[in-house]
């Protein structure tokens, strides 16, 4: 017995059209009650659980031959999982992939909102590893879908509370936990909570697809989201205090880069594309280069 | 001056060559062809099948001499090709009863309809390495192999072999197990649902991991949600698989697929709702995995406390939430390998994080130092 492995061996995006069909009633589900975390039947994938299968899944049932894809993780194009998933939707759907946030019509991401804005008729796909807010407070899925339905969130606001009391902060830097259009409480995946504030009334539509998890759960474009905290301990985005080293932008996301073992470092866009464009319109960091020396 | 790491596509390809010639080896020693994997290492491929959920002993191998001997990579490979297939039709309950058995053994009773048959199994070899196999070539291994009464003995079995538990159910000494049309849901088509009935739990701990199951089982006969289990009935071999043709109105046989079905025979005093009787642990799995299967139903047994009005004594393979939610290898391995990927940007809030915190503790402290 052969098996031909090649793209024509398989359906358009890899999955075949039930199995789309399926996902894309979650979705539309998903939409519909904005944050509600919908079961799907969740198909194993020729990655591993836990390197993007439920984004990948959400990008196959979303993606239509005209679409430009990007993929970024930890903000970057180049990082090697997103190149392995560019590369799996380049092979099995042919769509064309682009590196700019601009031209992208659906962008898959693990752990970042990009920097530049997101417009209208954009899709923006999370991988997300563990969609229940409330899991690591409560382990039980059967406890935890019942603490939704009941909008019984107490749990989460003592948690928040014990943080203040402890750290004299909320001690959550990534994950933070969002509360959408009054209803839900909600993971926004593992973003750091600097990107939290983009979550709200985003012209894109966000979808989170969680395939170990069988979970798919969304924000419609502009929907109201809420970073979760108290009067007297209001939430506050927070990043590196520095500007990145590349192109000296002060607003973005940083890295932390270790340049020697005697306690260098430089800090530089997580945002691949959002540093090589400021880099190209000439902006240059503490340790940047011009663009025509750079080049070499 | 700092130039961004980039070229994850390159070191992808490279590793993968990489692999590749990893995989083949010494290249002066021959390659293993798919069919020596299928006949020699049989009890590797039948796990494959069984956690793969897929009974294909070509491609089981396959996936095992692709996945270098690693059998959960193996099993994945297997998952991933199987979720792309179409289904044709639901077959038949197979009836194994009316199996074609290589071996079947009651630890319940000294004899019975159909016999004890030993079959091939490791359970009386003494575990001694046997150095004859390391040497090369056929001669000393065609020598070692004459054959067996035990074969025989098999191919002589009657066409139906009731089952053990059917005596103990003929005196009312076992809970009846009604037969039903129910189509059982689909582990692989729907989503995990709790609570989730019999039939759910076991497609789930069928294709569990041996490891987790055999551990789980091991925990009850220890004490932890306590099983204390007779092997009522152990039997290996092939059934035929049948689908109704509804074109023909007949059902046709379209294959066959080994087994091992377990049968465990419980003690059990009685309670509110139940009268004394002996209760049921059932194990189904492909090919011949005995230890599987014999796990198998420790652990369905141990799952029906709530049906049997037992205690729930906390005890981890009692807790369908924590056994089916953690029995797959693949979701397993997938989410506890992921940590390899990066996470520098949850990494640098969590760090920012903690700088934060220390400084403040430390400007506190210095501050109460100043004070006193």
């Amino acid at each position: 017995m052969t098996m031909s492995h090649d793209a024509q061996a398989y359906n358009f995006a890899y999955l075949d059209e039930q199995t789309k069909r399926m996902i894309r009633r979650a979705i539309l589900k998903s939409l519909a009650v904005p944050g509600y975390q919908v079961p799907f039947a969740s198909r194993e994938m020729p990655m591993p659980y836990g390197w993007g299968t439920g984004g990948v899944q959400v990008t196959a049932a979303c993606l239509v031959p005209e679409d430009r894809l990007k993929v970024i993780d930890q903000g970057a194009d180049d990082t090697t999982n997103a190149v392995s998933i560019r590369k799996f939707f380049a092979r099995t759907a042919q769509v064309a992939t682009t590196e700019r946030t601009q031209e992208a019509t659906l962008i898959q991401t693990r752990h970042r909102i990009p920097e530049t804005p997101l417009t209208e008729g954009q899709i923006l796909v999370y991988q997300v590893p563990i969609p229940e807010p409330l899991r690591f407070l409560e382990p039980r899925e059967t406890e935890t879908r019942k603490m939704h339905e009941l909008e019984e969130y107490g749990l989460m606001h003592v948690k928040l509370y014990e943080d203040i009391a402890r750290h004299g902060q909320i001690a959550t830097s990534y994950a933070y936990p969002v509360k959408v259009e009054g209803r839900y409480v909600m993971d926004p995946s593992p973003i750091p909570k600097f990107d939290n504030p983009k979550l709200g009334q985003s012209p894109a539509i966000q979808l989170f697809g969680a395939g170990r998890e069988q979970r798919i759960y969304a924000l419609p474009p502009f929907t109201d989201v809420v970073s979760l905290d108290f009067d007297d301990y209001p939430f506050a985005s927070s990043k590196a205090p520095h500007d990145c080293d590349l192109c000296g932008a002060r607003q973005s996301y940083l890295d932390e880069v270790i340049t020697d073992d005697r306690g260098g470092r430089m800090f530089v866009c997580s945002d691949t594309d959002f540093c090589a464009s400021r880099q190209a319109q000439g902006k240059v960091g503490r340790l940047g280069v011009g663009q025509a020396e750079g080049a070499k | 001056m700092y130039v961004a790491v980039k070229g994850g596509e390159r070191a992808i390809e490279n590793a993968h060559q990489w692999l590749a010639e990893e995989r083949r080896g010494d290249l002066s020693i021959p390659e293993l062809t798919i069919p020596q994997i299928r006949e020699q290492m049989k009890l590797a491929v039948n796990r494959v099948m069984a956690e793969g959920s897929l009974y294909d002993p070509d491609l089981a191998a396959l996936a095992i001499k692709q996945a270098r001997g690693d059998l959960i990579e193996a099993v994945f490979l297997i998952r991933a090709y199987r979720t792309t297939l179409p289904r044709f039709a639901l077959s038949n309950p197979v009836d194994t009863g009316a199996m074609a058995m290589d071996r079947r053994i009651s630890a319940t009773f000294k004899d019975l309809p159909g016999g004890q048959v030993l079959g091939p199994t490791f359970d009386y070899t003494h575990r001694l390495l046997d150095f004859a196999l390391m040497a090369e070539g056929e001669a000393p291994f065609a020598a070692a192999l004459p054959s067996t009464q035990a074969g025989a003995e098999g191919d002589d079995a009657p066409p139906h072999v009731p089952h053990v538990t059917t005596f103990l159910d003929r005196d009312g000494l076992i809970e009846t197990d009604p037969a039903t049309d129910t189509t059982p849901p689909d582990l692989t088509r729907e989503p995990l649902e709790l609570p989730a009935d019999r039939a759910l739990r076991l497609q789930g701990i069928t294709r569990g991991d041996e490891g987790f199951i055999l551990s789980l089982a091991y925990s009850t006969q220890r004490g932890y949600g306590r099983t204390h289990a007779f092997v009522g009935e152990l039997r290996i071999g092939r059934v035929a698989v049948e689908v109704d043709i509804p074109e023909l109105g007949f059902a046709v046989e379209v294959g066959e697929v080994e087994l091992t079905e377990c049968e465990t025979v419980n003690q059990f005093k009685g309670s509110k709702t139940e009268p004394p009787q002996f209760t049921r642990g059932y194990g189904l799995v492909f090919g011949q995995s005995e230890r599987k299967s014999i796990a198998m139903s420790l652990v369905d047994r141990s799952l029906r406390w709530q049906e049997l009005g037992e205690d729930f004594t906390g005890a981890p393979a009692q807790d369908e939430e924590f056994v089916l939610y953690h029995c797959d290898n693949i979701q397993a391995t997938g989410f506890l390998e992921h940590i390899k990927l990066p996470h520098y940007v949850d990494f640098q809030a969590e760090l920012e994080l903690v700088r934060r915190l220390r400084a403040e503790a430390q400007a506190q402290a210095q501050q109460q130092e100043a004070a006193e």
